[in-house]
This record gives structure tokens, sequence and C-alpha cells, in this order.
């Protein structure tokens, strides 16, 4: 590339560009995760991987919406032992492999890490359901969340990242919790809750009923929630939600994120990778920029 | 998009598993194309058109179990059309280029104007629309269509009007006794420039092996079924090895030398992600 550099290191991992594929995006093969890394994905995200075969919810699991997308996938996945094999085929791919994994207690994490050896790092999705009591999710709990990290970070020697969900009233307070637990960085955000209703007969939509906005239309929250991160943890923060542009990468940048990941997306282009990391590096050397001159710049302006 | 109101107007009883549903809208969709049929507090699955406003669905579980008991003035929502659906090379939209089997040259001249469409079981929804399109481009069209018995025969009397037309039963109960593959024996088949194929999986391999022997593999298009979740190419589910093509918005027709490198009758997956043998 005779543009400008954009390989980072983000948590001790090389990347070739900080624009990464999204956890549950085009992530359930090896194959499906090479190819993305062909499209010039810097990282992929496997699809989250739990302890035991899960169906998900029923269809209709996924609609686009005028403003974004709306998805309750509900973490189909044919557990660790059988996604071994997947993940290094997605090896092949040539860029770092990080394995997202979802459980409802600290042992359960560990098991599955244990099981998923050879990832680059490890992405615990905190987003799924307690498992004592209904209606609230492990990540909206800082001590569980610090728990679970602090295991995850017992077990394995390679990075392990938080994702955080939005769907609580300080994501700071989690994020702590994460850094706490010896997190090496934090992901934020994941969907938001939501909800479509089907006018013509009154049903909601999607089979579970309710599920997770992501898209465009969380864009402004992902950036919020990104902006309070950056400005109160010491580890970086990758941002993800609602991008689908360079510009939208650079806002993320700007709000603190030191990468980004891309989900939703894909849908309009799969080749979106090297389309942002080219808009990317274009807008950078206009600039007369490096990638650490805007990660945060936002919070530079206020404070002059 | 959010799933359109569709009302069943009209039920037809095509065999003694399948049926049409007949609804009052109409999409404009290419052959093969599909769209996501949401039976409402239930499941949505992928369903060819078997024309603009029609599915013909075949009773295999659950949800096409619920769509045969509908009735008329009941309704489902649709989302689609989706995926890529037949390329009618005759039309003039394609690459131009089906010549990569060895006779290409001979029937130069009449490259993409004779086509062969192979139909086992409800492969045949997607199919009929194809072969009426061929026909009414005035393309030379032959068409096989399979299924188990004589009366599991699906649109016999519709394919019969488009073309040459032959039949074959596994049964024998009526024309070629044995699989659809033993059919094509009767013909050139290094006269066709382009083949159409839709069925169950071991019977698409099986075409696509014969042809893949006669060089003509680069010519064939086959719709594929695989598990669908989200329908329009974002959640991965239905994706195939080893190209992590997506069968929903890549798919679900893909052409014959992609599919002999891959998966095609090897294994598919389940809605877990894990591999289901064949
Ligand atoms: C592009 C495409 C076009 C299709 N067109 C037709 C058609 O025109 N007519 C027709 O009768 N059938 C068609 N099918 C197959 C149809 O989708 C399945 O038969 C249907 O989903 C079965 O659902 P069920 O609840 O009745 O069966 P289940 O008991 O749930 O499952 C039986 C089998 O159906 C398949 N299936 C179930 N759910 C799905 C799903 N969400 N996505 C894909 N497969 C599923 C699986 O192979 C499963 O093993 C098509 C499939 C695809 C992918
Ligand atoms: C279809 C789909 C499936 C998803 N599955 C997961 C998942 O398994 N684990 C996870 O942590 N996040 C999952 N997400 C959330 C995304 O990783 C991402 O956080 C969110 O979609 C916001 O980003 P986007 O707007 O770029 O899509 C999923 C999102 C979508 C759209
Ligand atoms: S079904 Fe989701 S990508 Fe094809």
């Amino acid at each position: 590339m005779s543009s400008t550099d954009l390989s980072i290191e983000l948590t001790g991992l090389g990347l070739e560009n900080p624009i990464i594929l999204a956890a549950g995006v085009l992530g359930t093969t090896g194959t499906s995760l090479k190819r993305m890394a062909g499209e010039g994905a810097g990282a992929v995200v496997t699809k989250s991987i739990g302890s035991e075969p899960k169906e998900g919810h029923p269809n209709p699991t996924m609609l686009k919406l005028d403003c974004g997308f709306l998805n309750a996938m509900g973490l189909p996945n044919p557990s660790y032992k059988d996604f071994r094999k997947e993940l290094s085929i997605a090896s092949e791919g040539g860029v770092p492999v990080i394995a997202s994994v979802f459980g409802a207690h600290p042992d359960e994490f560990q098991e599955i890490i244990l099981g998923l050896e050879g990832a680059s790092a490890y992405e615990l999705n905190v987003s799924c359901p307690h498992a004592s009591g209904y209606g609230t999710v492990v990540g909206t709990d800082p001590v569980l969340v610090e728990e679970i990290t602090r295991a995850a970070k017992r077990t394995t020697d390679v990075p392990v990242w938080v994702k955080l969900t939005p769907n609580v009233t300080d994501i700071v307070e989690i994020g702590e919790a994460a850094s706490r637990g010896g997190a090496d960085a934090v992901v934020a955000i994941n969907t938001v809750r939501s909800m479509a209703i089907d006018i013509h007969s009154g049903y909601p939509i999607l089979g579970n009923l309710y599920g997770g906005l992501s898209g465009p239309a969380v864009r402004p929250v992902a950036v919020k929630c990104v902006y309070d991160l950056y400005k109160a943890l010491d580890i970086p923060v990758i941002g993800v939600g609602g991008i689908g542009s360079w510009q939208d990468a650079v806002e993320m940048m700007m709000a603190g994120a030191s990468a980004v990941q891309v989900g939703s997306a894909v849908y309009d282009n799969v080749n979106i990778f090297s389309e942002i990391t080219s808009g990317l590096s274009a807008y950078l050397k206009a600039n007369d920029h490096c990638l650490d001159d805007i990660t945060g710049l936002a919070h530079r302006k206020v404070e002059q | 998009m959010r799933p359109v109101n569709a009302e069943i107007t009209e039920i037809i009883r095509e065999t003694p598993t399948i049926i049409t549903l007949r609804t009052d809208i109409e999409l404009d969709a290419a052959p093969g194309q599909f769209v996501m049929v949401w039976v409402r507090g239930l499941d949505e699955i992928p369903m060819a058109l078997s024309h603009p406003g029609s599915i013909t669905v075949q009773r295999v579980g659950e949800a096409t179990e619920a769509l045969s008991r509908l009735e008329v003035g009941d309704s489902i929502g649709i989302r689609g059309p989706f995926g890529n659906g037949f390329e009618v090379k005759g039309e003039g939209r394609g690459d131009g280029d089906g010549g990569g089997g060895g006779n290409g040259e001979e029937y130069g001249d009449e490259k993409g104007n004779k086509i062969m469409v192979i139909a086992g079981g409800v492969g045949g929804a997607p199919l009929l629309p194809l072969a009426q399109q061929a026909q009414s481009l005035g393309l030379d069209v032959t068409i096989l269509i399979g299924a188990r018995t004589a009366d599991e025969l699906l649109f016999e009397e519709y394919f019969s009007k488009c073309g040459a037309f032959s039949v074959a039963t596994d049964d024998g109960s009526k024309g070629h006794h044995g699989f659809i593959t033993g059919a094509m024996d009767q013909f050139n088949l290094a006269g066709f420039d382009q083949f159409y194929i839709c069925g169950p999986e071991l019977m698409m391999k099986s075409v696509l092996d014969i042809l893949q022997a006669a060089g003509l593999e680069a010519m064939a298009q086959l719709s594929l079924h695989r598990y669908f979740k989200c329908g329009i190419g974002v959640c991965g589910a239905c994706t195939i090895d080893p190209s992590g093509l997506r069968v929903c918005r890549d798919g679900p027709v893909f052409s014959g030398d992609l599919l002999i490198k891959s998966e095609l009758g090897k294994y598919h997956r389940d809605a877990t992600g894990k591999k289901i043998m064949f």
C-alpha cells in the first residue's frame, strides 16, 4: 500500500489495520471468517461460542428496518467441542482470530476458553442470560463481570477483551469492573434492546419477541459509550455499533476507539473492510495524521 | 424490510404432499429467487416463488405442516424476494461465457439457446418460472422431472407445455424407471448450452457428477438448500465450504464448477452450525 500505514498493536496483537469483523456476523464457520479476512478485515471475531450446542431462537431472527437491523439469533452455536476445527480453518486467513465466548458463570467461561485453545485472543460476551434469575444478563452485574474476567485471565495467556452491553444505566461501571478483573480491552457496544410488531396482525415479529438493535440507528449510542469508557479507563476501547463507512470509523476513533468492529454493514457489502481502510488511509494522509492522532481527539479538543 | 402481509386467495393441491398457495401479492422476482415465509407465532422459512404471488410447499415438518393447514382468507408474512436467482443466458444478462466445458465450440452459434431443466421433487418450484421464462424467450427447452412415484410428480402439466418433456419415477410408476440421472442417458448432453437443476441434494450431486464427466459442469446452475436464519446475508448460518459464500445472498443458485469443489453432497449444517453428513 502506498497510502498511510494503518497497522496497529492492539493488546499485544499486531493488526494490519484497525477494522475488525464483529462477533456473530458471518462468523459461524472457519471458511466464512477466512473470507472476511480476505475482504480486508484487520482481525476477525467468531460467532459467540458456548459449552453446549444451541439452535438459537426460532425465526424470524433478523429484520432490516429503515433505521438499522433488529436481531434475536439466540446465540446459535455448535459448542466449543465442534467449533475447534472451524477456529483452526479461520486461522488460515492470516489475520488474528478472536474467539467470542459466552457462559453463565466464571467456570463455564474457563471451560470454553480451554476448549478453544489457539485463538489469538478471547472476547467475553457477557450479554447472555444470567444463570440464576431471569431477565438480567451477566453483563449488567459488575461483580460477576469482574469475576468472569479474572477467571478468563487466569485461564489464558493471550489477550482477553470484554464486550459490554449498552443496556445498563452506566456502562462505565461495567467497564471498570472488567478493567479491575484484568481485561486487556473493552469492546462497546453489543446491540440495544428493542422490538418490532407486525401491524397487520399484532404479532411481535421476532421469534424471540424482542431482540437487539444494530446498524446506523445505534451509532450515536455507541459513540457516547465509547467516549465515556475512554475517559474512565486506562485500557483500550474497541468501538462497535453502526459503522458502515470510513467517516463512521473516524468518528468512533475520535470518541476514543483504538480500533473498530463492523457487523451489520456487511449487509450492504462484504468488501466493507477494504472500503473503510482505503478511505481511512486517504483521510489520514490528506490530514497528515496517524491513527494515534485521532484516537480520543474529541477529548483533547474538549480539554483545550 | 418488515414482512408484507399476503392473504391466501387460492390453494391448489399439486400432489399428496405438495400444495401451492396463491396470494394477493405480486413480487417482481427473477426465477430462483426466494422469500422468507412467516407463519406468525411459529417460524419463518425460505420458499422459492413458483409464480410472482405463489409458493409451492412440500409438507416435511412443523412450519410446512402449518402452511398446509391454511385456508383461503388466512394470511402469512413475506419478506423478499432475496438471493440471486437463475441466470438465463439467452436473455444476455450473463457474462456470456458459458463455454467452460470442452464442447462449447461446436455449438457456438446457438450458445445459450438449448437448455435442460432438471427438477427433482419440490425442486420444480423455482424451476417452473425459469422454464416458462426460457420458453417465452424462444429458447429450446428440454425438461426432466423426477419423483418417488407418479403421484408426486410436480407441475407435470405446466412443464410439459414449456418444451420437450420427460419423466422419471423411482418406482417406475411413470416414465423412466429409476433415478432422474438414468433419464439423462437418452440425451446428447454436449448439445446443451446450459443446465438448470434443483432437487434433493444427492440427486443434484449425481446430476453434477454426470455433467462433470462430460466436461459440462461450468454450464450448470444449481439451486442449493441450506439452513437459513436471517435470509439477508448477515448472520452466516448458511455459508458453504470452502468458499465461505452465503447461500441466502450469494446464492441460492451457484454454478456447477464452483459446487463441484464444495461441500455439496458431503455435508450441510444444522441450526447450531454443526456439520451433518449426507
Ligand atoms: C432457497 C430455498 C428455497 C426453498 N424453496 C422451497 C420450496 O419452494 N418449496 C418447499 O416445499 N420447500 C422449499 N425449501 C425448503 C424449506 O425451506 C424447508 O422444507 C422448510 O424450511 C421446512 O420447515 P419445517 O418447519 O416444515 O420442517 P422442520 O421439521 O423444521 O425441518 C425439516 C427440514 O427442513 C429444513 N429447514 C427447517 N427450517 C429451515 C430453515 N429455516 N431454512 C432452511 N431449511 C430449513 C431442514 O433441512 C430440516 O432438516 C427451500 C429452501 C431454501 C433454502
Ligand atoms: C446477526 C447478528 C448476530 C450477532 N451475534 C453476536 C454474538 O454472537 N456475540 C456478540 O458479542 N455480539 C453479537 N452481535 C452484535 C455485534 O457484534 C455488534 O456488537 C452489534 O451488531 C453492533 O454493531 P453493528 O452495528 O456494526 O452491527 C450480533 C449482531 C448481529 C447483527
Ligand atoms: S441465513 Fe443469515 S447469512 Fe444466510
